[in-house]
């Protein structure tokens, strides 16, 4: 068993996605059952606070990251902030791609009442969104999804299942009939 | 949803002042006539609002480049004449639409937010991201064909076997220079003065013939001969160049006495 973790490790380590249970299985040349306590082995060494690096669990599979206490060493080495810092625009562009994907540029325009192409382009060279097809509206548009570098970067360990729904993190004025109700209330005031 | 810093947008016009949602939602309301509102006064107020301000929030101009537009799209559809019951109804569903787009906004506000709350709670997040350098997949949903698979290989090595050069021991390796057809030729003149090319090249295949030819021409090039021929596939008549050639009865005469003899 210690020596199917330590091939578990290893696999990870040279990883640079994350890797499913048949993935590990099938390199390690074992059960997905083996691999998975493996794992749980592993996830014990390397929890946050304990080890350098951390395994954890995304969508696609399990990967390692470096801990948060080694963050800020790691983003010196890389010379890039450890927490580089989305704008709004950037933000509006992921919610939308990821609640509303795949979803093409015009689209998230539309939504946004502005341009999405610089945005799209940056979120497409950090990864964190990528081309998903061709839509089925006139010209064909690309159309555009998230990624699991960003379901790393959100922790969201089920990938977009892990979103909340809208209703509970949207307020109730978002919704056209209460947002003309809430207008006009306070029309209504100022009259 | 749309900033405060729009929404809050004082204005002073002639026909309304206020602040600036207070103003959409009149207009939603139809409490204000639009087409009596100065949209191009609301842009100056606005743009002096900007002015006085020195951050700049492209956001917030994008917003109110948006909501303004759908305004001036209200404004344009009610001023324009003779299609007022249209109007109307075509002014109602713009301000449906505003609505709408207002809120569906909102929504990708509001998830926005989230996802920046949950950057800041999750933290820095630091992975090897370089591109896989993973072997394929093996396509196990893809059966091999059905047979034995080793029958492949030998095909295959089959195909890849180059084929042996082909055997040309048949074909017997023939010289026939110019130069003896040349010498022979001149030796047929000394000897005998004139010849047809028929006589001198009894026996002899397609090849030596095309050789023997060749040497001819060169002969006549060279201005050694002369040569003639009374009719297509007639006999062809040599003689040097010097020489006397027979005309053509003559010719035919002694084609006829050497048939005879």
């Amino acid at each position: 068993m210690a020596e199917l973790t330590h091939v578990v490790e290893a696999l990870l380590f040279v990883a640079s996605e994350p890797l499913t249970l048949a993935q590990l299985a099938d390199a390690a040349d074992c059960s997905t059952e083996a691999v998975e306590r493996a794992l749980d082995a592993l996830g014990e060494r390397h929890a946050d606070g304990r080890s350098g690096v951390v395994l954890e669990r995304v969508s696609s599979g399990y990967a390692l990251r470096a801990a948060d206490a080694a963050a800020m060493a790691c983003a010196r080495l890389l010379d890039r902030s450890p927490d580089r810092p989305f704008s709004q625009a950037a933000l509006e562009t992921l919610a939308i791609i990821a609640y509303a994907g795949p979803v093409s540029r015009p689209e998230i325009a539309r939504i946004r009442g502005v341009s999405a192409d610089g945005t799209v382009a940056s979120l497409s060279e950090r990864g964190l969104i990528e081309e998903s097809g061709r839509g089925d509206t006139p010209g064909a548009p690309v159309l555009y999804r998230t990624t699991s570098v960003f379901d790393r970067v959100f922790s969201l360990a089920e990938g977009r299942a892990s979103l909340p729904a809208l209703d509970q993190i949207v307020p109730g004025e978002a919704d056209p009939d209460a947002l003309r109700d809430r207008l006009q209330a306070v029309a209504a005031e100022r009259a | 949803m749309a900033s405060q810093s729009v929404l809050n947008l004082d204005l002073d016009l002639d026909l309304f002042a206020g602040p600036f949602d207070l103003l959409l939602t009149l207009v939603l309301r139809d409490d204000v006539e639009l087409s009596e509102v100065a949209v191009a006064e609301i842009c100056v107020a606005y743009v002096e609002h900007a002015g006085s301000d020195p951050s700049v929030d492209l956001e917030a101009m994008s917003e109110f480049l948006v909501l303004v537009s759908a305004l001036c799209e209200l404004k344009s559809r009610l001023l324009l004449p003779g299609e007022e019951l249209e109007d109307v109804d075509d002014a109602l569903a713009s301000a449906e639409e505003l609505a709408a787009r207002l809120a569906e906004y909102a929504r990708a506000g509001a998830a926005a937010e989230w996802l920046r709350r949950r950057r800041e709670e999750v933290g820095a997040r630091l992975f090897r991201t370089t591109p896989p350098a993973l072997r394929a997949p093996r396509p196990r949903d893809q059966p091999l064909p059905a047979g034995d698979p080793r029958g492949l290989v030998a095909a295959l090595t089959r195909l890849l076997t180059p084929p042996p050069s082909p055997d040309l021991a048949h074909l017997p390796k023939r010289l026939l220079p110019v130069r003896d057809f040349l010498d022979r030729f001149r030796r047929l003149l000394d000897e005998r003065g004139t010849f047809t090319f028929d006589d001198a090249c009894a026996g002899l295949d397609r090849m030596g013939q095309a050789v023997a030819f060749w040497a001819l021409l060169d002969l006549y090039k060279r201005g050694e001969v002369r040569m003639a021929q009374v009719d297509p596939f007639a006999p062809i008549r040599i003689a040097r160049a010097a020489g006397l050639l027979l005309d053509r009865d003559e010719a035919l005469d002694s084609e006829a006495s050497e048939a005879v003899a």
